[in-house]
């Protein structure tokens, strides 16, 4: 067990650094360089005051050297300064990662709420029209654009009807609770639609395999009650893909928040990256991408593990064979 | 959603119906944006009007004789518009999802065919690939500054860049779930007997792998073709729409959906066309291809 914790560790922890090393390279690439940001401010600055700068901030040093400098400072916990927010980047992704821990502990509890009772509603008839029913809709949640859901969205409950507000996070304080919660509304409606029909499709498959299998055919020839067979039998069983799928979507979720956040000006993680991006905050930027990383490499660790903790009869032998599986 | 397939043994499958409907849709979409230039001409003749013609006096107008679906902010014809953006939003989808299989299907057999360690470095860095924040990345990417890149401004500058670059982005980074397929199905392949056999007999690699290996892969990769078709037009609905994807002026659904939020206040169809549209030929898309996989998958068969 430790040798594979291990193992896996060390393959994310490889994967984070070449993609903090490929961002690096693809920030110095964007539009704006830092020293032409700082000459917008100065327009009588002269190419050899370029020069001087360039030396000052090091910019004249080779790619590799800068990105070693950046890796050494950022394990010593110094991520840079933000230029759009005026501040260290570890001050500003602070209350971003908290507004998306609010957004997606919601959003998540409730796509499962209404993803599980559904998926075990409808396994047991397959093939029956609620069953159908129910997977249409699920298709047209997989394939709706999210943005375009949201705008639908703002445009019926907000500027229509004026029920519900549009954007922002309704905090009233530095205390997580203290809230207006109806701001949750519309972009946990989102993130909820979007999300529940892959999940119900998952879950319904992983069902529908279990209930093909001998054990469930005995314990309902023993007299087990259709709803015991359910959530007794199938659903127990069906644990290993549920918190698999529980774990990799903490990635996907993640930074797949992107488009609601900025949608509804939810200052969360997705949010400030797509807004360092476009505002060549290339610190912010860096660090905010490099995290989203992290939690979606940690999502996948926690679903392997999850696996082989869950499900004895995979052995960690088979896992640790390299045959490409997650 | 990026991640595992739902296990499928036990799933009776989608009946004919739903691909025959998604096929019959896609075709419809196809057609009516590939006659966009003859509708557009017919509309020129009669009222005088094509796509681009800016009509300040026109704006955000109702659907008329004239505009079937009425004008946009700029008092564009919405339709002839619409058309326009489906050509290339659907090109982006097909396009991307080719480019996509080309590289999946290269790096499945070499990784299949070869084995050892260069199978073991593809397939970690296909799960490396699989681990990544797709959308941050490709935004980062779409960001990228070409010139710095150093390809000529002319080339850069031109209104087709976008295009290109956005095919390119969706297809790089879309190879990973036909890698594995068509990996899966080299190792399959590679123990028969007859390609044994056509190995011992000196055949080159390169000849087995288009003869013996490609023809196996064959239905498996047009299912994962056609259901990536529709992650592609999705992506780059989602990329236009940031405003980082196709830039105008050539329309794309998903840069007429940022366009159309500004003025959702006063006209919420300009947000309801180009959405809807994206939304049917995804949902198309992924009834062919899930009927496609039900009936063509060998492995799936009854």
């Amino acid at each position: 067990m430790t040798a594979f914790l291990l193992r896996r560790s060390l393959q994310a922890l490889l994967v984070l650094l070449v993609m903090s090393a490929l961002v690096y390279g693809l920030i110095g690439l964007m539009p704006g360089d830092p020293i032409d940001l700082m000459l917008t401010a100065d327009p009588n600055v002269s190419s050899t005051d370029v020069a001087r700068l360039k030396a000052l901030y090091g910019l004249d040093r080779p790619l590799t050297e800068r990105w070693l400098r950046w890796l050494a400072r950022a394990l010593a916990g110094d991520l840079g300064f933000s230029r759009s927010y005026a501040a260290p980047v570890l001050e500003v992704l602070g209350p971003a990662l908290k507004n998306t821990l609010v957004l997606l502990i919601v959003a998540y509890t409730a796509t499962f709420g209404l993803a599980l009772p559904l998926s075990l509603w409808i396994a047991m008839k397959p093939g029956s029209w609620r069953d159908r029913i129910v997977n249409l809709g699920a298709f047209a949640g997989i394939s709706i654009p999210v943005f375009w859901l949201a705008l639908l969205l703002v445009i019926l409950f907000s500027v229509s009807l004026g029920l519900l507000p549009a954007s922002g996070t309704g905090a009233r304080g530095p205390d997580w609770m203290d809230r207006d919660w109806r701001y949750l509304a519309l972009p946990v409606t989102t993130l909820v639609l979007a999300n529940v029909g892959a999940h119900i499709r998952y879950l319904r498959g992983a069902l529908l395999d279990v209930l093909g299998q001998d054990h469930i055919r005995t314990a309902r020839a023993k007299g087990a009650g259709r709803l015991q067979v359910m959530v007794g039998h199938a659903l127990r069983n069906a644990m290993v893909p549920v918190i698999t799928i529980l774990a990799l979507d903490l990635g996907s979720l993640f930074s797949g928040a992107l488009v609601t956040e900025t949608v509804f000006a939810w200052p969360g993680m997705g949010k400030l990256i797509y807004d360092a991006i476009m505002g060549s905050d290339f610190n912010l930027a860096l660090a905010g991408l490099v995290l989203a990383t992290a939690v979606t490499l940690l999502g996948n660790l926690l679903a392997d593990l999850g696996y082989v903790w869950l499900d004895p009869r995979i052995g960690l032998a088979a896992r640790t064979q390299p045959r490409g599986g997650r | 959603m990026a991640g595992a397939s739902p296990p499928v043994s036990g799933y009776t499958g989608p009946g004919p119906v739903t691909g025959l409907l998604g096929g019959a849709l896609l075709l419809a979409l196809a057609l009516l944006t590939l006659a966009a230039p003859l509708i557009e001409s017919l509309l020129s003749g009669a009222y005088g009007i094509d796509a681009d013609t800016v009509d300040l006096f026109a704006r955000n107008a109702g659907p008329s004789a004239a505009h079937w679906l009425g004008t946009d902010e700029l008092g564009r014809d919405l339709l002839l518009r619409l058309l326009y953006a489906g050509r290339i939003s659907l090109l982006v989808g097909v396009a991307g999802a080719c480019l996509a299989s080309v590289l999946g299907t290269l790096i499945g057999i070499g990784a299949g065919y070869a084995g050892g360690a260069l199978d073991a470095l593809l397939m970690r860095l296909t799960d490396a690939m699989i681990a990544l924040p797709l959308l941050p990345l490709l935004i980062v990417l779409a960001a990228v500054d070409l010139e710095k890149v150093g390809l000529p401004p002319g080339l850069v500058r031109s209104d087709a860049a976008s295009l290109y670059r956005i095919i390119l982005i969706v297809g790089l980074f879309g190879w990973t779930t036909v890698a594995r397929l068509v990996r899966a199905t080299t190792l399959q392949v590679r123990s028969h007997e007859y390609v044994r056999a056509a190995h011992a007999l000196g055949v080159s690699p390169l000849r087995i792998a288009l003869v013996h290996i490609l023809p196996n892969v064959l239905s498996p990769l047009i299912i994962a073709t056609t259901l990536s078709v529709g992650n592609m037009i999705m992506l780059e609905s989602v990329l236009s729409y940031l405003g980082l994807g196709i830039q105008p002026p050539i329309p794309s659904w998903g840069n007429m959906l940022g366009s159309a939020q500004e003025t959702m206040q006063t006209r919420p169809a300009l947000a309801l066309y180009p959405g809807l549209l994206i939304f049917v030929t995804v949902l198309a898309v992924n009834f062919l291809g899930d009927t496609l996989n039900a009936r063509l998958d060998p492995r799936k068969a009854p």
